[in-house]
């Protein structure tokens, strides 16, 4: 498939993501949007090795794995995040029985 | 149109439906399921890329791990019912906004980039398989796999801190 179509299917997902950040008060589905964003850009990284394997196929028999490692690694990244943030949503919650980031806008108490 | 193209026009559709149906969905639980799908379709874009290594860590890590610790924490909060508070109509309306511009100036810049007509192969290359990617990971990228390692320790280690009831 064309480079072209996975860059606006990317950009697509990448800017839903960043609306629902923009519009939505829940801390988890602003999280869950947070996680939307990261996979665009792992699609695009993917499909970007792949064309640059394509490019170098004569000369560089593994031109483009360095792409899908990276995706791996935000993968190991996101991972990560994701289990601090849910920590700290919970902790939010006990303390204040919401998750609505407008309660936070004082960050105290 | 190849059966390739047609099961890429599919998962293209079926994505952006249900990444949209994310950020719509009154109901976090309803939200938490349309993202699965949405991952899932990722993983079909995998499959077709012929990432086949990236296309099972991302069902395991993101549909299984992440997705079900999602559900957990927001069946733990009991917030399945739809009574979120939302945010006013005119700031919806900019946040809107905002995203339709930052879409805008994408697309405007990326209109006519000059690797628009080359293609990323579909169905073909091996360098997704899982012996090229692990030749590649424990030989060039071996010290970052086990900083990472050191970061899940330091992310476990961070929950159990943060989780933990402080004693009254």
């Amino acid at each position: 498939m064309p480079i072209n179509y996975y860059i606006f299917l990317s950009l697509a997902l990448f800017v839903i993501g960043i609306v629902g950040v923009l519009t939505r008060r829940n801390a988890i589905i602003i999280f869950m949007c947070i996680e939307l964003m990261l996979n665009a850009v792992n699609l695009l990284l993917v499909a970007f090795s792949k064309m640059h394997h394509l490019a170098k196929a004569g000369t560089d028999a593994t031109a483009g794995t360095d792409g899908q490692l990276f995706v791996f690694f935000i993968m190991v990244v996101a991972a990560a995040e994701v289990s601090v943030g849910l920590a700290i949503i919970v902790m939010m919650y006990r303390n204040i029985h919401s998750v609505d980031v407008n309660f936070l806008n004082r960050l105290k108490h | 149109m190849s059966i390739t193209q047609i099961l890429f026009w599919f998962l293209t559709v079926l994505t952006v439906f249900s990444a949209l149906m994310v950020v719509v969905s009154k109901n976090p639980v309803y939200s938490v399921l349309w993202l699965i799908l949405t991952f899932f379709c990722i993983s079909g874009h995998y499959v077709l890329l012929n990432a086949q290594f990236l296309f099972i860590v991302n069902i395991i890590v993101y549909a299984g791990a992440i997705m079900v610790l999602f559900l957990f924490v927001i069946m733990l909060m009991n917030l399945n019912k739809s009574s979120e508070p939302q945010k006013n109509r005119w700031l919806r309306m900019a946040g809107v906004l905002a995203g339709g511009c930052l879409l805008l100036i994408f697309v405007a810049a990326l209109k006519n980039i000059d690797i628009r007509k080359q293609v990323a192969e579909t169905n073909t290359g091996d360098i997704g398989l899982i012996q090229n990617l692990g030749k590649a990971l424990f030989n060039e990228y071996v010290v970052p796999f086990e900083i990472s390692s050191v970061l899940f320790l330091s992310a476990m280690v961070g929950v159990v801190v943060i989780g933990k009831k402080e004693a009254p």
